[in-house]
């Protein structure tokens, strides 16, 4: 096989990478869209607060002297997930419960103060500087011809295919099987009529809020120990980024978040790779403005119809 | 008989617009109710002051002695008051079967860890759910379709849903808002027999608005006349079609 193809492949791998990491994030953006129909900008910061939360367990599991890897990794996730949907539940409650049913706009100004809010409660607290996330597995797979291009393969990339798969796997069976997935998505479709046939509105919006949260407790410890640095900034783009794959995707959409956030970050990987990184972003936010200019409603979203 | 509900004085002002004035309403068990008017005279708006859409301007709302007015529609709905809307409003996406398990969802609530482990108990209220929903099914004539999408149904099919959905709530009073609208005269037969045995085999009370008079005749135990938001008469059908101020709001003046 050629090296062009090896170097490719190499890009495709990246995107794959990054791009299932934004799936996560866009997930919470979509799903509340879906049942509340507001965009909910603070979730950026949510994810930060994953990356922080498990960066915590990391260091304070460090401290007392426990070094086996599945033991950290458990912790970091489950501990991680729990503190961020507190933070998830919370934000809904405070920010966004008081002022529903008003004018669509309200919430989002309030989102935006939020994810304002929860930014600058992390740098007092923490400092704005960046902080080095333990990299807890290293080392990889090289592939390739002994002279020229390898493709590297590392096992934290593995890792992130694997533990995304899984959670995409268990939302699917959440959203598909379970009594309450069945309620999320009678409220998705019609909230009004759901909350006339018995269903605890306000309780399905948290839990859309919480499961929303988690993925992006999961996608923070991830992307941490991936890039391993963390700032209080790092919500801001992870977040217009994951926004943005939700909307390439068809907002509303679980499965198109899915696609949207693959193939942003294939896109990504490929302006990286072929052109420049500076690049990248610009192609992002370019797509962004192509697919609210020609295809509003994404790839897989469907168009809103009016409701009489 | 008991009395399910009460109304008094009900009045909603939209500005300067008085939709509802002072409307009086009882329901009491195992009736079948109509409300009936010309257009825009106010009775979906009735309707929607019941079920709690609109907070009215004034007015008393008590069903089972109980005051309504500010409940969440989630809790108006096990309280045992459920209602439809003049358009169809199923869960399109979601299987027919579906639409009516999501119904029982309060019903079938055995607690978050009992769905994730699967216990037995929990498995035994959604068979328990899955039978309810089976048997009418079977009634309303759509089990081959249990597993087809809603919206995929025909409109007549989408309106027997509806109600069924309705029942799944086990309410005590059915509020139907022009079930029979786009009905061709053989659905609209069927719904005449669904809604009368709605009463006398499942003991629930209907409150219905409806134009077909031929249908709010023949099944209308008693009958509620609005006209331009003011309550103009009410009795059983014979006093009705022969009120000569029913006749003047429907027809005009001769």
């Amino acid at each position: 096989m050629s090296e062009q193809f090896y170097y490719f492949l190499q890009q495709i791998l990246n995107g794959v990478t990054i791009g299932s990491t934004y799936a996560l994030i866009a997930i919470g953006y979509t799903m509340v869209y879906g049942i509340i129909g507001m965009i909910n900008f603070a979730h950026g910061e949510v994810y930060m607060l994953g990356s922080y939360a498990a960066f915590f367990v990391l260091a304070g599991l460090a401290m007392v002297g426990i070094d086996s890897l599945p033991l950290l990794l458990i912790a970091a996730f489950s501990l991680s997930i729990i503190i961020t949907s507190a933070y998830g539940w919370s934000i809904e409650r405070v920010a966004y419960r008081p002022l529903r049913g008003g004018n669509r706009l309200i919430p989002l100004i309030s989102a935006i103060g939020m994810s304002i809010f929860l930014q600058n409660f992390v740098r007092l607290a923490q400092g704005s500087r960046d902080i080095a996330m333990p990299s807890l597995i290293t080392g990889g797979w090289t592939i390739g011809p002994a002279d020229g291009f390898n493709i590297t393969l590392s096992y934290m990339q593995v890792v992130i295919f694997v533990v995304t798969f899984l959670s995409m796997t268990a939302l699917t069976l959440f959203i598909s099987k379970s009594r309450m997935g069945r309620a999320c998505r009678a409220c998705a479709e019609d909230i009004g009529m759901a909350n006339l046939l018995g269903i605890n509105t306000n309780k399905v919006i948290s839990i859309t809020f919480v499961i929303g949260a988690a993925l992006a407790a999961v996608a923070g410890v991830l992307l941490g120990m991936y890039y391993g640095v963390i700032n209080p900034y790092l919500g801001f783009m992870a977040g217009l980024k994951a926004f943005t794959a939700a909307v390439l995707g068809g907002i509303g959409s679980i499965p198109g978040a899915v696609l949207g956030g693959l193939l942003l970050g294939i896109a990504e990987a490929i302006t990286a790779g072929y052109f420049s990184t500076e690049y990248k972003d610009v192609v992002s936010f370019g797509l962004l403005c192509f697919v609210l200019l020609f295809m509003p409603t994404g790839i897989l979203g469907k168009p809103e119809v009016e409701k009489v | 008989m008991d009395k399910l509900l009460h109304v008094s004085g009900l009045t909603m002002r939209f500005g300067g617009l008085l939709a509802v004035n002072n409307v009086a309403l009882d329901v009491y068990e195992k009736e079948i109710i109509s409300i009936i008017g010309p257009n825009g005279a106010g009775k979906t708006t009735v309707f929607n002051c019941l079920t709690g859409f609109y907070k009215p301007t004034a007015g008393q709302i008590i069903y089972r002695g109980e005051p309504l007015q500010q409940l969440p529609g989630h809790i108006i709905s096990r309280k045992g008051m459920v209602r439809t809307f003049q358009h169809v409003r199923l869960f399109k996406d979601m299987t027919v079967i579906e639409n009516l398990l999501v119904a029982q969802h309060r019903h079938l609530n055995t607690g978050f860890l009992a769905g994730l482990f699967k216990t037995a108990s929990f498995r035994q209220a959604e068979q328990q759910g899955v039978e309810r929903a089976s048997a009418w099914l079977e009634r309303i004539g759509l089990s081959e379709f249990a597993n087809r999408e809603a919206g995929n149904l025909a409109y007549g099919q989408q309106r027997r849903l509806e109600i069924a959905r309705c029942m799944m709530t086990q309410p005590n009073l059915l509020m139907l808002d022009e079930p029979a609208a786009g009905l061709n005269p053989a659905e609209t037969a069927e719904l005449d027999e669904l809604i009368v045995e709605l009463r006398d085999k499942h003991q629930v009370s209907v409150l219905l608005i409806e134009h077909d008079m031929k249908l709010v005749m023949g099944i209308s135990d008693r009958i509620y006349v609005v006209n331009q938001g003011c309550p103009l008469a009410d009795g059983t059908p014979e006093q009705i079609q022969s009120n000569p101020e029913v006749i003047k709001a429907y027809l005009g003046e001769f």
